[in-house]
């Protein structure tokens, strides 16, 4: 079990020094030798994900370390310090810290019907398999912002299966979550959340399912019903339900291999027999000791199917 | 530690590009013989909804195999990886991670993410080539692989369909080697022999 910690709601965090994207590896440091920074970098780092695990519970010791050090920082930018040592005393004395330090870690980048592809192939041949349930669970692990659900609970609804769905949606970062469950997204993404929707095989008027206020959009009520939203660590959680279907789209990039077959073998003990797994665009499970209990929905949209215990 | 001045055996080629990149990449590529011995790593910019075309196309220009990079897919030498579109493509020692993470400088896939980690990676066993394109992506990269004791090739500004980046790459690096189009092809395999 994952240990919580008494999170305060995220504030907003202060813009970023120098930009959000204008960090380079020696812009945060005030060592005079590039080099020698990222030499000390390789110490303080797995030291800083130590104390992150032992303090709050929160374990990145398994992440892919390219793309985890280019989050840690920016992190470090985002809190206005010079090493990975002066963060890590940071979010040990300061859980306010630690809670902008997931918000700023996690990455959010999410859209509606990302992947339209992939989207059309749930309507036309999984969804048409739920039918014959009289209740049918869904699992979005890793949701982030909810973009995805949301899109999951429009073809749900309009394939008639929506009232008898219970769609979980887990993520790890409550700020996340709190934005998700709120379902009001910036209104300036709408146009291309159309087009996706549309491509994804959407026959509807995509506008009827929000309100428009201001700068941002509402969903609908009525596709929100059946959402649970909850924190969940899939690094130091464990499978909590059977799921006739499991979404889990670019979250396992941010792992390295031993803790991705970890996470698979949870999904796979999730999901009912015949239930099938969604992964990302650039995922598969191709070469992983998982492998031979799926068989192939559609590669190239990455859709499989438990077919062996 | 390689002492200063000993002959480095090269061991990845690192290659951005934007506007104007497709026909200098298939220029590039078409120049390396089927047993050219190193990996290739390639981003190009693109749309995020682009679907497979980009490695279809280039597949008919080179004698190598070219494939879109998949999550954690092992550095493989003779083979061209391309990041997938709306992905940065990270080098992550013996193999390739992706990343969803915010765009650098507008581009996702970012030159310099790629530059910057691939340096970190393999230091002065990097090359890395800067083609056509408008902005900037790829200077900042480069003075990482700069720092790391990696060398660069740079298209010569007034061969490239967009110079924003050959130029902004010069500007970064002191010791890249600046060629037309068509010689670096040739430079790339002149290097691959170098013992």
């Amino acid at each position: 079990m994952k240990r919580k910690i008494a999170l305060a709601p995220s504030p907003p965090a202060p813009p970023p020094l120098g930009g959000r994207n204008g960090i380079t590896p020696s812009s945060h440091t005030h060592n005079n030798n590039p080099n020698e920074a990222e030499r000390l970098e390789a110490i303080e780092m797995p030291l800083l994900l130590e104390a992150i695990y032992q303090r709050y519970g929160y374990d990145f010791r398994g992440y892919a370390p390219a793309s985890l050090k280019r989050r840690l920082r920016h992190a470090a930018a985002n809190e206005g310090l010079a090493s990975f040592s002066a963060l890590q005393d940071r979010l040990l004395h300061d859980p306010e810290a630690m809670a902008r330090f997931l918000d700023c870690v996690s990455v959010d980048v999410t859209a509606m019907f990302r992947d339209p592809g992939f989207h059309r192939l749930f309507r036309e041949r999984i969804a048409p398999e739920l039918r014959g349930l009289p209740i049918v669970r869904l699992w979005h692990a890793g949701c982030s912002t909810g973009e995805e659900v949301y899109s999951t609970a429009i073809v749900l609804r309009e394939e008639g299966l929506l009232d008898r769905a219970r769609i979980y949606a887990t993520d790890l970062n409550p700020a996340a979550l709190i934005c998700a469950r709120e379902a009001i997204f910036p209104i300036r993404n709408m146009q291309a959340h159309t087009a996706n929707y549309q491509k994804a095989g959407g026959a509807a008027t995509f506008s009827d399912y929000y309100t428009a206020r201001g700068d941002s959009i509402i969903l609908r009520d009525c596709l929100r019903h059946n959402i649970v939203w909850a924190e969940h660590n899939l690094v130091t959680d464990s499978s909590f339900n059977e799921f006739n279907v499991i979404f889990c789209r670019n979250v396992m990039i941010y792992f390295s291999r031993a803790l991705q077959e970890r996470v698979q073998r949870i999904l796979h003990e999730s999901l009912a027999m015949g239930g099938c797994l969604g992964l990302g665009r650039s995922e598969s499970l191709q070469f992983t000791p998982l492998e031979d209990r799926y068989e192939a929905v559609s590669r190239e949209e990455k859709w499989y199917r438990k077919v062996r215990p | 530690m390689v002492p200063e001045g000993a002959a480095v055996r090269y061991a990845f080629v690192a290659m951005g590009a934007s506007l104007g990149g497709l026909n200098a990449v298939r220029t590039v590529l078409s120049a390396l013989p089927s047993f050219f011995p190193m990996p290739v790593a390639l981003v190009q910019h693109r749309m995020t909804d682009a679907g497979g075309e980009l490695a279809f196309v280039l597949r008919e220009s080179c004698a190598l195999p070219v494939r879109e990079a998949e999550d954690k897919a092992p550095i493989e030498a003779g083979v061209v990886f391309i990041a997938p579109p709306g992905y940065h493509l990270l080098v992550e020692g013996d193999h390739f991670a992706l990343s969803t993470e915010e765009p650098v400088e507008w581009a996702r896939p970012s030159v310099n993410v790629l530059f910057e980690t691939a340096a970190e990676s393999y230091g002065r066993r990097l090359i890395a080539v800067v083609l056509s394109g408008t902005g900037e992506d790829g200077a900042a990269g480069l003075a990482a692989v700069e720092r790391h004791g990696g060398m660069a090739l740079v298209q010569e500004p007034e061969t490239a369909y967009a110079n924003g980046m050959p130029r902004a790459a010069g500007q970064a690096m002191r010791n890249e080697m600046t060629l037309p189009l068509a010689a670096i092809g040739p430079q790339l395999v002149a290097l691959s022999r170098q013992a």
